[in-house]
């Protein structure tokens, strides 16, 4: 028998499939664990009441501190505290999938307004701004121009936290009204979506349209490749891809990633495959599936 | 840890309540958990579930910066 447990913040659509999935397992006792709900104590949290904690968590600040205190306990996680943070950072995400050689819109990152309107001269316009952590699409912008750059850089500077000190900004990519979204399950590519939508911005969360796509040779390839470098063998993730004059270019790699509107375009059912593979690492089955044309 | 609780999934009635913004009734299923996000499909407004007993839902907390996927 193994034992999991789920843990979330608030429970979606998401975290319901995933219930209804586990509950079909025979093979498997499992809690669902809020974190309103929960004290932890990294000395006394020795935490192998479970063989496995899948993370489910909405804020990836309050996440990460579950997370830490699990890991401290001796919990395994998935996807782990690691790539949690990597995959909730933009700046550190690119820096796993260049370290790798994995393909990406050209980025720069810069700590202040001037170097940023420099690395903009350096990328041309249109590029994005992107927050380092955030999601959903939120705080994007496309600048046109410098004008426009000048006068979202003094608004950052003016209303912004500490965070919004680093300036993430990517190459502007000109889609062909979609980008694409693939699921990456412990070294597979089990299936993928297009998103399609008018606006520039093409986050479900912002309206776009879903449908499945075939996932082809090359896309399984940069998928693979984007998962080894951002989150290791036991990737569980959603990889978005943009289609550009030289191929795929990977935008960024979710390690909490929304279901819900891609199980019926593509027919896979995403959660029992989820449930599946965590089961899989809870029991140290999982095997990697990297081979050598994985690199990109 | 805890874990939280779930209805009594035996009991197969469709739980209800009044949404706290526009007071029309919203269906939590058979079997809601608490910290579900049900929506409102009348204003649309998104509702946590707060308690089973006595069932309760409050306003769910507004998107923040670090949500997300």
């Amino acid at each position: 028998m193994t034992r999991l447990c789920l843990l979330v913040d608030r429970i979606r659509v998401e975290e319901k499939l995933l219930i209804r999935s586990l509950e079909r397992r025979r093979d498997v006792e499992f809690d669902v664990v809020a974190l309103p709900d929960v004290i932890f104590d990294p000395v006394a949290s020795a935490e192998r009441r479970y063989d496995l904690v899948l993370n489910r968590t909405l804020s990836l600040t309050r996440g990460l501190a579950a997370l830490e205190m699990l890991e401290a306990g001796g919990a395994v996680t998935l996807n782990t505290r690691e790539v949690v943070a990597r995959c909730g950072d933009k700046v550190s995400m690119s820096a796993a999938l260049a370290r790798a050689g994995v393909p990406q819109p050209a980025v720069r990152v810069a700590t202040s307004p001037e170097a940023a309107l420099r690395a903009l001269d350096e990328l041309g316009y249109p590029a994005v701004l992107k927050p380092a952590v955030g999601s959903w699409g939120r705080l994007l912008a496309r600048l046109r121009d410098r004008d426009a750059a000048e006068a979202l850089f003094e608004h950052k500077a003016t209303l912004g936290g500490p965070q919004h000190g680093v300036f993430y900004l990517q190459a502007y990519v000109e889609k062909p009204g979609r980008d694409l979204r693939a699921f990456v399950i412990g070294g597979r590519t089990v299936c993928a979506i297009e998103r399609r939508s008018e606006h520039w911005i093409t986050n479900t969360a912002r309206g776009a349209v879903t449908a499945g796509v075939p996932v082809d040779v090359e896309m399984d390839r940069i998928c693979r490749a984007a998962a080894l470098a951002v989150a290791g063998p036991e990737a569980l993730i959603a990889v978005d891809l943009f289609e550009s004059p030289d191929g795929y270019l990977v935008g960024e790699v979710n390690a909490t990633m929304e279901f819900r509107n891609s199980i019926e375009p593509t027919g896979v059912d995403l959660p029992s495959l989820m449930v599946d593979h965590a089961v899989a690492v809870a029991s140290g089955g999982i095997e990697a599936r990297f081979g050598a044309g994985a690199a990109a | 840890m805890t874990a939280i609780a779930t209805a009594d999934a035996a009991d197969l009635r469709i739980l209800m309540v009044d949404c706290p913004e526009c007071a029309v009734g919203v269906s939590l299923g058979a079997s809601p958990m608490t910290h579900e996000i049900v929506p409102c499909v009348e204003c649309g407004v998104e509702l946590e579930v707060m308690s089973l007993d006595p069932l309760a839902v409050e306003l769910a907390p507004d998107v923040e910066e670090d949500w997300g996927e």
